[in-house]
C-alpha cells in the first residue's frame, strides 16, 4: 500500500475542508489500496459524521444517512416493511462481516470487480485512462451485456444500487464548497462511454450525505439474484421488482437491473410495457425481449442474455401470481 | 501516529503507520496472534473480530480508525482453562481441521448469534417482515463470510448450534 496521511473529521464542513479521499466502511478502498489500484496521497476518515440515522421524512419517505451500514439498514424495520425489496437486495450481498462494516454511501461507490481493474499489470481504461481494455477478448464472463463501450465492458457490483434504482432514490451530497445538492439515482451513475473512469456525477470533495427514498411503493417486492454460488457472491444477473396489480391488471412496475451493465439498469419502456395489461406469459417475454434487444455479449458472458431474459419472465411471472 | 485501541478490556496506545489495519496491529504490535491473516482481501473471515459487538473483517480496517471502539478478539472471549461456550462447542464437535479459520469462526459465529438475537433477517429468511428462528440453513447463510478449505462446515454449524442452546437430533 501506498503511503498517505490520515485525518479524522468531526463534521461535513471539516470533511470537505481537510481535502482527500474520504473513507467510511472502507472495504472496498482499503482492498483497492492494497493492490495499489487506488492510491490516494490523503484520506479523510469519515465515520464519525453524524450521518448514521434513518429519519422519516415530510413526504413520507426515508433519509438514510451516508455512514448507516448496510446490515443496520436491512434490519431497519421500516425497510423491511415498506421497502423489502432493499432490505432483500442488502441481504443478498457481501458477508456478515462487510455488511456490518460497508456504508450506505460507500456502497455506491463501490468499484467494479473486473479481473483487469483488479490486476495492475494488464490494460484497463478505468484504472489507467488510454491504455487499453484487456477485458475485450479476455476473461469477461462477469462482464456487460447492455451499454457498454469499446473502453470498458466492466460491471457495477452492487446490489442495494439495484433496488434503490427501482426505489426511486435520490443522492444528497455537499459540494467542496458547502453547496447542497441532490442527484437522483437515474441521473447518478455514468456509462463507461470514452471516460470510464468517470463512474457518476459526483466532483471533486463532493460528498455523500443522506440517500432519500419516496414515501414507499406499494405492491409486490422481490430482488432475485442469479450467482455462482449461493451465498457472498456477485450477480450474474440480478433483478429488483416492485409490482403491483389491481384485479387482473398491472397497475404499477419499477424493474431494475445488476450485472448488466457499468451502472444499476433501469429501461422505463419495459415498465410502460407492462402497465395497464393483463400479466401472461407473452407479454413477460416481450418485454424482456426488449430489454434486450441491444444486448451484445462478449463471448464467456452471452449467457446473460437468455439468462437475464428467463430471469424477468421468471420475476414477473412471481410477482403477478394470484392476479 | 499515535492511536489508543480498546482490546479486550485493556487499553493500548500505539505509534503506528496509518496503513496499520487492525488485524496487523494486533497480531505485530500486541502479540494477539489469534486472530489470523488467510487472504487479507476481507474474503476468507479468518481475521473477524467483533467492534462495538459486531463482526467485522479486521483485514479491511485501519487501525487508526478504532480510536474509543470496542475491539473483542478471540483472545477476550475465553482461555484455555475457562472456554467461551462457543469455542466449548466447537471443541466437542470437532469444528476444525487444520484449525486455521477456527477462531474467525468462533468469533464470527458469537457476533451472527448476536445478530440473531436483534431479530436481524438474512437472505434465506421466509419472512423478513416478521422475526426469524435459528436454523441450519440461516447458520450457513450468516457464516458464509467465514472460508474452511478443510470443509469442516457440518461440525462447524453442529457446534454454532450447540452454542446457540439448540441440541441437534442424533442422525
Amino acid at each position: 500500500m501506498r503511503p498517505f496521511e490520515y485525518s479524522r473529521a468531526q463534521s461535513v464542513g471539516e470533511a470537505r475542508t481537510l481535502g482527500g479521499r474520504y473513507i467510511a466502511g472502507g472495504t472496498n478502498l482499503l482492498d483497492l489500496m492494497k493492490l495499489e489500484v487506488e492510491t490516494p496521497e490523503q484520506l479523510v476518515d469519515i465515520t464519525r459524521l453524524p450521518l448514521n440515522e434513518i429519519k422519516e421524512t415530510e413526504d413520507g419517505g426515508l433519509k438514510i444517512g451516508a455512514l448507516v451500514t448496510n446490515s443496520v439498514l436491512a434490519a431497519d424495520e421500516r425497510i423491511r416493511r415498506d421497502y423489502e425489496v432493499l432490505s432483500r437486495a442488502l441481504l443478498a450481498g457481501a458477508s456478515g462481516q462487510l455488511r456490518n462494516k460497508a456504508s450506505t454511501g460507500g456502497n455506491l461507490l463501490q468499484r467494479t470487480r473486473c479481473g483487469y481493474f483488479y490486476e495492475t499489470s494488464r490494460r484497463c481504461n478505468k484504472r489507467e485512462p488510454g491504455s487499453g481494455c484487456d477485458a475485450i477478448g479476455g476473461f469477461n464472463r462477469i462482464h456487460a451485456i447492455l451499454g457498454q463501450s469499446s473502453n470498458c465492458i466492466a460491471t457495477h457490483p452492487s446490489d442495494m444500487a439495484v433496488a434503490m434504482m427501482a426505489l426511486d432514490a435520490v443522492v444528497e451530497t455537499q459540494q467542496a464548497d458547502g453547496h447542497e445538492r441532490e442527484i437522483p439515482l437515474k441521473d447518478f451513475y455514468r456509462l463507461p462511454g470514452d471516460t470510464p473512469h468517470i463512474e457518476n456525477e459526483l466532483k471533486e470533495g463532493e460528498l455523500i450525505v443522506n440517500i432519500r427514498l419516496p414515501k414507499p411503493k406499494s405492491g409486490y417486492h422481490v430482488y432475485r439474484k442469479v450467482r455462482d454460488r449461493a451465498s457472498y457472491a456477485f450477480a450474474l444477473v440480478s433483478v429488483a421488482a416492485i409490482i403491483k396489480t389491481d384485479g387482473n391488471t398491472i397497475t404499477e412496475a419499477s424493474l431494475a437491473f445488476g450485472g448488466l451493465a457499468h451502472k444499476p439498469w433501469r429501461d422505463p419502456k419495459i415498465e410502460e410495457m407492462l402497465v395497464g395489461q393483463g400479466p401472461r406469459r407473452k407479454l413477460f417475454e416481450d418485454a424482456a425481449d426488449a430489454l434486450l434487444a441491444e444486448a451484445q455479449g462478449q463471448g464467456e458472458n452471452d449467457f446473460k442474455i437468455p439468462l437475464a431474459r428467463r430471469t424477468l419472465i421468471s420475476v414477473l411471472a412471481e410477482a403477478t401470481q394470484g392476479a | 501516529m499515535n492511536v489508543t485501541l480498546s482490546i479486550n478490556g485493556r487499553y493500548h496506545t500505539l505509534d503506528i503507520d496509518p496503513r496499520t489495519s487492525l488485524l496487523d496491529a494486533c497480531r505485530d504490535h500486541l502479540a494477539l496472534t489469534g486472530s489470523k491473516k488467510g487472504c487479507d482481501h476481507g474474503q476468507c473471515g479468518a481475521c473477524t473480530m467483533l467492534v462495538n459487538g459486531r463482526r467485522i473483517n479486521s483485514c479491511l480496517t485501519l487501525a487508526v480508525m478504532h480510536e474509543n471502539d470496542t475491539i473483542t478478539t478471540v483472545e477476550g472471549l475465553g482461555t484455555a482453562e475457562n472456554l467461551h461456550p462457543m469455542q466449548a462447542a466447537f471443541v466437542e464437535h470437532d469444528g476444525y481441521q487444520c484449525g486455521y479459520c477456527t477462531p474467525g469462526q468462533i468469533v464470527s459465529a458469537v457476533g451472527m448469534l448476536g445478530e440473531i438475537g436483534d431479530g436481524w433477517p438474512s437472505h434465506v429468511t421466509k419472512d423478513i417482515k416478521t422475526g426469524t428462528e435459528l436454523s441450519g440453513d440461516e447458520i450457513r447463510e450468516r457464516m458464509s463470510g467465514n472460508l474452511c478449505r478443510c470443509s469442516a462446515y457440518p461440525n462447524i454449524v453442529d457446534a454454532i448450534e450447540t452454542a446457540a442452546g439448540k441440541t441437534k437430533e442424533p442422525a
